[in-house]
């Protein structure tokens, strides 16, 4: 069987699926990628089911090579830094890796995951159903644990990619970071309404100390007009939960299925995967739209990824340092669609 | 929302409706979330992705692009107007529960806090009958209701070293039991050889919201002797019927 073996990866690089759904009822959660849309599109892009088990990359980075044949993997990131042998990639690309050559992908001045999908099928055991790794309760991927060098990944049924490596054009992926848009509540009542027009007009930074389970920010805080303790209910993802010191923290992929913070608002489903690039220092501003709003922005998502991703060979290999370096987000991507 | 009313319907997100019956830790809230849960169970529209039964509210996360969110708040008004009763009757188990070192791990510390012998302690715990109200927090974290009165310690002002597998605690009036070790702000009065949660078996859990729980009281010779049954497989944790 072939196999993607990791020559080095950093902390937080982990083995996703669509996550582990159905056992929030006994306290298990659902994990799954951080940027679902990415992720997704990587899937697409290499003709695997969307919800297909895929190598989340965090900044910590990772280095990978194919030793025992060749493998067709697309690579897409926010911004990170990713070569082929040396040779610059683009921030979102298809390529065949061939025994003896080297991908690196390393972090970049924007962007907080990336997403490395494999032709054919990596064949790690579901457990509870899926291969998403969540590393707090030690379950799925590779033993409940992040990717370490040594590891050796099997991929079944592998494909081989169409050679060079090609540019991907994904307009969808072209996501203002800065403007995350919520639903209000389901605790927007423990807050009087001038903190929640504070919270939609402040803007917030995000914390660097965030990871798969949480993103803090920092700011001035709100202040609850009802105590800042609830009876624990449940927690959805992109819940927007208000503790004692007045500081919103959101719950991502990791989260706990239940908490006892009351929730000002929840981040919609289309605008997790732009919150989870925000990096560390970086600014945010909320949104408050409608369950309509929010329904058209799925629907925008879902038939995005119906669509064929179209590729085009790369024309310029040897991106200047300073080029790298000045692509941000939205340019690192609009720029590979150009 | 009033207690005996209607339920408010709260939305978290586009993709998720919590139906709140209460605020408080009441086992009457708790009776009407579990109603509608298994209700919902038995008739779950198409785009009802899963549900997750909280003390005093239902969380229910759906795919809004296939079910829409007057549809199930009308299904659920519907489910929720006329009779409250649960479709399902829980189930009682009885964990055995080892209170003897080296499982007791916190036994003494309550028996300072409530003045009484550690013995009193495990005799207290034993007696009572516990609620499942829900699982959270952890992989198999159940939080139990019903503890008696005298053992509500607050919980510990900061956490204490990571507990066993399968730890029997209390702490801020509840109980609970905790399958994975973490640090915790709970007390240990013992563990149980049972393990709720148990990812590579068929049944991975076995113990619902809902279901009553009374602990039976071991000796460290027999929780080793159940532990070894247990980890080859047999279930030591017995059913009765409630009546």
């Amino acid at each position: 069987m072939r196999v993607l073996a990791i020559d080095d990866a950093g902390p937080g690089v982990t083995l996703q699926d669509g996550g582990r759904h159905g056992y929030l009822r006994f306290g298990i959660t659902a994990a799954g990628p951080m940027d679902p849309l990415m992720f997704a599109t990587a899937n697409r892009t290499v003709g695997n089911p969307l919800h297909a088990t895929a190598i989340e990359v965090s900044t910590g980075g990772l280095t990978a090579s194919a030793p025992e044949g060749p493998l067709g993997l697309a690579l897409i990131s926010a911004g990170f830094r990713a070569t082929l042998d040396g040779e610059a990639l683009p921030t979102a690309c298809a390529l065949t890796l061939e025994p003896g050559q080297r991908l690196a992908i390393r972090a970049g001045s924007t962007g907080a995951w990336g997403y490395l999908a494999v032709a054919g099928r990596i064949d790690v055991a579901p457990v509870l159903g899926s291969t998403a790794t969540h590393t707090r309760s030690a379950l799925g991927g590779l033993g409940g644990r992040g990717l370490r060098a040594g590891d050796r990944i099997p991929v079944a049924e592998a494909r081989m990619g169409d050679g060079a490596p090609q540019r991907l054009l994904a307009p969808w992926l072209a996501r203002d970071p800065s403007l995350i848009r919520v639903v209000l509540g389901p605790q927007d009542d423990y807050f009087a309404s001038d903190q929640i027009a504070a919270f939609l007009e402040r803007s917030w930074t995000v914390s660097p100390r965030g990871d798969r389970m949480a993103c803090f920010l920092d700011g001035r805080p709100l202040t609850h007009t009802k105590g800042h303790d609830i009876v624990s209910d449940g927690v959805a993802m992109g819940a927007i939960q208000v503790p004692g010191n007045g500081l919103p923290i959101i719950l991502m992929a990791d989260r706990q299925s239940t908490g006892g913070y009351p929730k000002i608002a929840t981040v919609i489903g289309p605008d997790l995967g732009r919150l989870a690039q925000v990096q560390g220092g970086s600014p945010i501003i909320f949104s408050a739209v409608s369950i309509g709003d929010a329904i058209v922005a799925r629907r925008a998502e879902a038939e995005a990824l119906q669509r064929d991703i179209q590729r085009e060979p790369m024309v310029r290999t040897d991106f200047p340092p300073e080029f790298l370096l000045n692509v941000n987000l939205i340019d690192g991507i609009t720029d590979a669609l150009a | 929302m009033t207690e005996n009313g209607t339920p408010r319907l709260l939305d978290a997100g586009e993709a998720a409706l919590v139906v709140e019956f209460g605020t408080m830790v009441d086992p009457s809230i708790s009776d009407r979330v579990l109603a509608l849960d298994d209700a919902l169970a038995a008739n779950r529209p198409a785009g009802l992705t899963e549900t997750v039964p909280t003390y005093r509210s239902l969380m229910i996360h759906y795919d809004p692009l296939i079910l829409d969110r007057e549809t199930l708040a009308g299904h659920v008004r519907d489910l929720t107007g006329g009779d409250t009763a649960r479709a399902t009757t829980p189930a009682r188990w009885i964990l055995p529960c080892c209170y003897e070192a080296p499982h007791g791990e916190d036994l003494a510390a309550v028996a300072d806090l409530i003045g009484q012998t550690v013995d009193r302690v495990a005799a207290l715990h034993t007696g009572g009958t516990y609620r499942v109200y829900m699982y959270g927090f952890a992989p198999g974290f159940a939080y139990l209701g019903g503890l008696p009165e005298v053992l509500a310690v607050p919980r510990r002002p900061s956490p204490r070293p990571p507990h066993p597998t399968n730890a029997v605690m209390i702490g801020g009036g509840l109980a609970a039991v905790a399958t994975v070790p973490m640090p915790t702000g709970w007390y240990v009065l013992g563990a149980t050889p049972s393990k709720l949660y148990a990812p590579e078996r068929t049944e991975s859990f076995f113990v619902s919201p809902g279901d009553e729980i009374r602990f039976e009281a071991i000796d460290a010779a027999s929780f080793a002797s159940l532990a070894i049954r247990e980890a080859a497989g047999e279930r030591v944790a017995r059913r009765e019927e409630v009546h």
